[in-house]
Formats: structure tokens, sequence, C-alpha cells
């Protein structure tokens, strides 16, 4: 829904000024890849919210996010305990983390920000594009940079799993008129546990998750808008009527 | 303004039924500010059930845990104390325990308890509020030579045997409450949750 | 029942109120789509006053708690989700619906004689709507409310001589802080509501003691019948309450769509940047104000730093804000409504809408070296409806008004 509008928005833009529309959103004019969102496929959000307790849990907090509320995701609260609570004790806790942000920020250079509505603020396809989009780069001291977030403090994480990426170099001329080098596309190095097709739906579904999580009133949201809208397109009818009726009387 | 006829009927039936829409609509609108205002996913959380260790409990000993931000006692009843139950009946308000506001069915026994050596109790006097002391020394000096245990609040002198209930001339009205609650195990207790069946 | 009312009314007017202000308050039979924004802008203060309410409940007006207390809401609180869109969504809503009742009265002449009292009303109404917005969105302390007040805060820091400590005295801090957020939260839920009830009872009450103008601007008070009542008169109720309540339906099916299926409006009424909790050591790459504040924005940017202060470009934009008030003095047309104005008054107002909302898609855009020039062009235009509209309106040619409302 939100997409079209902005399109619609921009093509009015467009229309009534005549004028060139530079990218608003700032950053690197990397094109990001499409999500694979789907908040209606509970297998992939189970699957998705192993990955993010897994893996993103250890470093990232999600701390306005509770792990009952996982129930959505067609979970019994015992498979809850038994599989997801690491970090917590009780169901009803929140996802929080033990790391204390002023250690975070002497290892990481910066706090690992709360992943609970990330994807609101970047987006799921930045998100998507960027765990997909690390490479190796011996100048950063993780040995890691990322072509969606240039010079990231986070290392590659999940590099066991997608394996090594490096970059392939293209020289262009920029704007000032001297050459600079840029990375052209990323390929294998070196292979890691999955393929990369593998990699891809395991991030895709991490992704999806963490859409989910962004907003998990969101389903019930859709449902409930979907009545309201019905019963007031009944209203309407009846009110239409109604003002038709007592209007005969005004000439 | 027209001379025209007006069809009463239909504006009366017009009208009704807008109201009635319009009725609706605005019950609809004002449910989900009425639900907003139950406890929410974090006063829930909070709130819920217990576990308390029973093995941890030594005999005679009394625990205090926290259910709803109440003070529940868990204690681990010695048999001497349990012999003594049954022998003061005739000085107790409610010795039957029949007001069953006060204990779920499945401890309107006896001992107000699933297992008898084990006794689970709000904390809370049911007088004005105020949390008894637990006084388990038998015939204490100051609460009398036939005291057989229990508990004494200091704020009004109302006195509880060892299954929290009420001695006769006591200004608390009735016995102690015993919450809902369950064996999860021969050792876990889960305070907070009715167990499946009595 | 009937001694009941009789026992009311011999100790309060509750009959004569109900006649004085609907079943015998005679609302010229004209009215056209754009009178419905009038009560449909009541619709939402009330949509807005009990979802803000609610949120009272939860919300927590401290810097390191705001952010997370939205959350909470948005997560925990039953339905919390549905109140919070419902606010956010209604804020935006309130300025659509003022903005398109404030171009009704340009087209039909609404702030002329006699009406100039409720015109100015209604742009005090409009100036404490802006601050009501402003403070508002402040509390839930993300990244775009904490820049966005830090950017507004600071143009009063442009103010000569006594700018700087006016800024700080604002905040009471040296930069938006937790303080400036407690006293945000008590100026948006109770001084500027206070202010916003008052001044609106009082349009509505100047407003029926004048009453209402019409499309085709005259006025229906000059023809009679025998009891007194305007012959192109109807009374407000029935007739204008069941017209209302089809113009409420189809706003709330607007409405609810928004909230429903696209509350954040593609980032223009919740914007991404808010969904990071404030950083006062980190601005966002590119910070907009919210889209009904950005035609005053781009004005700010338009106009140029003059004698190394970028006082004059805050002046310019209280002044565009300020104007509207002289509206009334400046319309110097023998006519109001549009129907029998001339070419002139047309194209300028016209022109006005143009350079209105493309000043408002500018203030979005990042500023470049075109976009502002575009944009002092169109500020140029801005402030030419206004000051030149004694001259264009005086010399405009106009049809004769006719002595009574025509048809609809």
């Amino acid at each position: 829904m939100s997409r079209p509008l902005y399109h619609l928005a921009r093509l009015l833009c467009l229309s009534l000024l005549c004028l060139p529309l530079t990218a608003t959103a700032a950053g690197p004019a990397v094109k990001l890849d499409r999500a694979p969102i789907n908040i209606n496929d509970k297998e992939s959000l189970q699957r998705g919210a192993r990955v993010f307790v897994n893996y993103c849990l250890s470093c990232h907090s999600a701390s306005y996010m509770r792990y009952t509320r996982l129930t959505d995701l067609g979970l019994t609260e015992a498979q809850i305990k038994d599989n997801l609570l690491f970090a917590a004790e009780k169901p009803g806790e929140t996802m929080t983390i033990a790391m204390r942000a002023r250690d975070a920020k002497e290892w990481f250079g910066a706090t690992p920000p709360d992943l609970t509505v990330i994807t609101r603020s970047r987006g799921p396809d930045w998100v998507y594009t960027y765990l997909r989009t690390f490479y190796r780069d011996d100048s950063r001291p993780t040995g890691w940079n990322n072509l969606v977030f240039d010079k990231v403090g986070m290392p590659h994480v999940l590099h066991e799993l997608q394996g090594h990426l490096v970059p392939v170099m293209r020289e262009v001329i920029g704007e000032d008129g001297k050459p600079h080098t840029v990375v052209e596309r990323l390929q294998l190095a070196k292979a890691g546990k999955m393929t990369l097709t593998e990699y891809d739906a395991l991030i895709g579904d991490l992704v999806n998750y963490m859409t989910w999580m962004g907003e998990p009133a969101k389903a019930q949201r859709m449902r409930t808008g979907v009545a309201v809208v019905l019963f007031l397109s009944l209203f309407f009818v009846v009110a239409f009527y109604l003002k038709k009726e007592f209007w005969r009387d005004v000439h | 303004m027209s001379d025209m006829a007006v069809d009463n009927s239909k504006r009366r039936f017009l009208v009704a039924v807008s109201s009635t829409v319009g009725g609706v609509a605005a019950v609809g609108a004002a449910l989900p500010f009425v639900f907003s205002m139950s406890p929410s996913a974090r006063a829930l959380a909070a709130g819920a059930p217990v576990e308390v260790d029973l093995s941890k409990i030594e005999p005679g000993m009394k625990v205090d845990v926290e259910w709803r931000g109440k003070p529940v006692w868990v204690v681990h009843r010695t048999p001497e104390m349990l012999a003594l139950l049954p022998k003061h009946d005739d000085k107790l308000s409610d010795p039957k325990s029949e007001n069953t506001a006060q204990q779920p069915k499945y401890c309107q026994n006896p001992t107000r308890s699933i297992k008898p050596e084990y006794f689970v109790v709000i904390g809370i006097c049911t007088h004005l509020g105020c949390s008894p002391t637990y006084r388990a020394d038998i015939g204490a000096a100051d609460l009398g030579a036939d005291w057989p245990g229990g508990w004494f609040c200091p704020c009004h002198g109302s006195r509880f045997d060892m299954a929290a209930r009420v001695f006769k001339g006591s200004p608390a009205p009735t016995n102690l409450v015993v919450p809902p609650h369950k064996y999860l195990s021969e050792t876990k207790v889960l305070i907070g949750e009715d167990q499946a069946s009595a | 029942m009937q001694r009941l009312l009789a026992w009311v009314d011999a100790r309060f007017p509750l009959t004569a109120t109900w006649k004085a202000h609907l079943s015998e308050y005679y609302a010229p039979k004209n009215f056209n789509f754009w009178y419905y924004f009038g009560s449909l802008a009541l619709l939402v203060l009330v949509i807005q006053i009990v979802t803000g309410i609610f949120l009272t409940m939860h919300y927590k007006p401290d810097a390191n708690l705001a952010f997370a207390s939205v959350e909470y809401i948005m997560r925990d609180v039953p339905y919390g989700w549905l109140i919070r869109y419902a606010h956010s969504t209604g804020a935006s809503a309130f300025f659509i619906v003022v903005y398109l009742h404030m171009f009704r009265a340009l087209l039909y002449g609404s702030h002329r004689k006699p009406r100039e009292l409720i015109w100015i009303l209604g742009v005090l109404i409009y100036l404490a709507l802006m601050a009501e917005a402003f403070f508002g969105y402040l509390l839930p302390w993300g990244q775009m409310s904490y820049w966005g007040a830090q950017v507004i805060v600071n143009l009063f820091a442009t103010i000569p001589i006594i700018g700087e400590d006016l800024s700080i005295w604002i905040r009471g801090d040296y930069v938006v802080s937790d303080a400036t957020l407690n006293r945000f939260f008590a100026f948006h839920v109770i001084a500027l509501p206070l202010v916003l009830l008052g001044l609106i009872a009082a349009h509505i009450v100047a407003l029926h003691e004048v009453g209402s103008n019409n499309p085709d601007g005259v006025e229906i008070k000059k023809h009679k019948d025998e009891q007194g009542r305007p012959l192109d008169g109807i009374p407000f109720h029935p007739y204008y309450t069941v017209k209302d309540i089809l113009g409420v339906v189809v706003f709330l099916i607007v409405f609810t769509a928004i909230l429903f299926f696209a509350p954040e409006m593609g980032g223009y009424f919740l914007e991404a940047n808010n969904f990071i909790p404030a950083d006062p050591l980190k601005t966002p790459e590119h910070i907009a104000p919210v889209w009904y504040f950005t035609p005053y924005y781009a004005i700010l940017r338009a106009v140029p730093p003059m004698f190394g202060s970028q006082f004059p470009g805050v002046l310019a934009m209280g002044i565009a804000v300020l104007i509207f008030f002289l509206l009334p003095w400046l319309d110097r047309s023998p006519v109001k409504s549009i129907r029998y104005r001339g070419p002139k008054y047309k194209i300028a107002l016209t022109l006005f809408v143009i350079a209105f909302i493309g000043l408002g898609i500018l203030g979005i855009l990042p500023a470049t070296e075109l976009y502002t020039w575009i944009a002092r062009v169109l500020t140029v235009v801005y402030f030419a409806f206004f000051l030149l509209m004694p001259w264009y309106t005086k010399n405009d040619s106009h049809k004769p008004e006719p002595e009574r409302v025509t048809a609809k």
C-alpha cells in the first residue's frame, strides 16, 4: 500500500513541477534487492525467529518484543520456552540482552542498535540487502565491509554460512573528473556451509521475521480494517438515503 | 419548504435504521478504548504464575514469593503442626472452610491444601490488608499456652492457625485466601494457575 | 420527560441552545462540497481528544522512557496500536481538513465583511493547531521528533539580541532534553487543547451570530418571510445534520482506510526515521518537517541569509503565516464569491494554490540549487497573492451578484 502511494506522490511532484527527482534517502547508490516479505507465512516467520534468537540476539536486543508474542506465529509457550528462550527466564520477558551498552561500544565502536523496529526505519529491503552484501576488506578492523553500509562496525556474523564474498572493482570517472574505483559486484571466494541460494532464503526468513516483529499487530490491523471499511460502506448507504429523504423538502 | 406530502413513516424508518447503525458504530468505536484499559501484555507477564521449588523449604519454614504484587507464603508444615490442626475447631470462625471465596475447591479440606505438608496462602490479613507475622512457636509466651502455631497480625491482633483459619474474636472476618495453585511435579508448585481437576 | 425538560429549561437554556444553534439556526440551502470541512474539523478534534486521553494513560513523558512507552502502546496495550495510529493519522487529517476549510473561504469570500472576526478566530485556531502539532511531534522521542524540535526551536535563536536566551528558555536546557519533553507534553495535552477549545467555541458562536456565508456569497438574511426566517435558509437540523452525517461517513471511510491500511502513508504521516530513538549526537541524513509544515519550511530555506543572519528567512516564514490575518482587509472586490469574480482573482488564486502546494513539495525535498530557485519564485508568488490583492481585486471585472442564492 505504501509503495504505490509513494510512487503516486513522486509522480504528482513530477507532473506538477516537471522537476527531476533525486533520491531523497541519502546513502550509497546501491540498488536494494526486494525482500521476500510475507507476514502470513508462519513457517517462514518461525524459521526467521529461530535465526534471530540464535544469531542476532547475542549482541542486539529487541527490547520492545515479548517472547510470548511469538505465540502469534503458531508457537506454544512451551515451544518458545524450550527452543527460543536463551537470554531470558520467562516467556513474558522482552528480548533484552545481557551485554551492557558501554561494553558494546568499546568492542564494536558503536552500540549495536536495538532491532525491534529496525525494518520500520531502514525498510525490509535495506536489511535484506545489507545482510547479504558483506565482503572481505582488509582495510577494516573487522576484515569486513558492506555494500549498503560502508565502513560498518559489525563483522559478518554469518560468514560461516554464506562464505566469503570479495569485491570485483571497476574504475569510473567521478563528478570531479578523476577516476575512482567502485565495487561493481561481489563474487564468492570461499564457499560457506550453505549455497548462496540457501543463504538468501535464510536471510529472507530472517528479514520476514524482523518485519513482522516491527509491527506484530499488522495482521490484526488489516483484518480489522476490512471489517471497519465494509461496515462504514453499509453506513454510507443508510446515510445516503437518510439525507436524500430529508432533502426532498429543499427546493 | 414545500407542501409536498412528506412520507413520515419512511422518515421514521430511515431515522431508526441510521440511529441503529450509528449506535453500533459508536459502540464499536468505544470498544478498543475500553479494552485498552485492561491489563497490558506487560502487566500480564508481571502477573504470570510463579514457580516455587518446594525441595528447598526446610520442615517448619516458610518462604515468601510475590505473585501479582502480593506476598504469597509457602509453608512446609511438620507432622506436629498438622497433628494440632484439628484440635481447636471450636475456637475457629470457619473451621470447615465453608466460605468458598477464601480457597479453591480443591483446598476446601481440613488442611486447606493439596498436599497436607505444603501450605500455600496469600499473606494479606482479611481485616484491613496488613501482612500477619509468622509465629510457628507452639505455646508462645505472648500468645498463650494453647497457641497452636500460626500467624498473628501486628496491626489489629487477628490470629490465624497453621491453615490460616481465623480464630474467633479476631477482627479479621474470614480465613486467609488460598490462591489457585497446582503441582508441576513432586517438588514444584505453580502459584496462580488452577489445577486441572479437583 | 417533558417535565424533566421543563425543569432543566427553567434552570439552563437547553432547549433555547438547541434551537439557536441547530433546529432554528438557518443555514443557506445551497451549501456544496466545500462546506463539509467545518463539521469534519470538529469530528477530527473529537478523535484527537479522545485518542489523546487514552494515549496519555500509557505514555511516559521522560526522555529515557518515552520512545519505549510508544512501542509499549503499539505492542503491549490492547488495541494501543489502533489508538496511536488514529491519533497520528488524525494529526495529518486535521491539517488536510483545515486547509480545505480555509480554501473554501478564499473561494467564496467567507472571510469578508461581516465575517472578519470569524476569520481571525479561524487563523488563531490554525496557529494553535500548528503549535499543538509541533509540541505533539516531539513526544514519540524519535530522531525526527528530536531534530525537528531542535531546528524549530533554533529558529527563535535567530531573533536578534534576545534570540539565544529565548531558545534556551523555551527548551529549559542547552539542547532539546528531558526538560523540553516534559514541558512540551504539558503544552500538548492541556494548555493548547484548552486554547483550541476556547477558540473553536468562539469561532462557532461568532459564525452563528452573523450567519453562514454560501457559495454565492450573498446574504440570505436580506430576504425573510413573515416569521423572520430567511427565504433561502433551512434549519441546520435536520437538513445539515443528515447531510453532515453523510459527509462524516465518507470522511471516516477514507480516514479508516489510511489508519488501517497505510498508517505511515509512505513515510509522510509517520516518518521512517522516527522509528529510531532520539540521539542528540547524531543528526539523520535527511530531515524534513512533517508535510503540513513544509510550505513554510520551504519559504524559510528560500530566503537567503542577510547580514550574516538567518533571521530574514525566519521572519519571512512568520509573516507567511501571520499574513492570513489581514486577508479580510486586503480583498477589495465588490463581490465575495469566485462565481462572480473576474479572471484576475481566479488566476491569482490558482497561482497561490500552485505556490502553496509547490512549496510544500519542495519543503520535503533536499535543497539543491535548482530547487532553491524554484522555491524563491514560488515564495514571491505566495506573498504577491496577498500584497497585490488590494489592486488586482479592485481592478478586476466582476459579474453582478444575484439577489437570492442560485440553485445548487
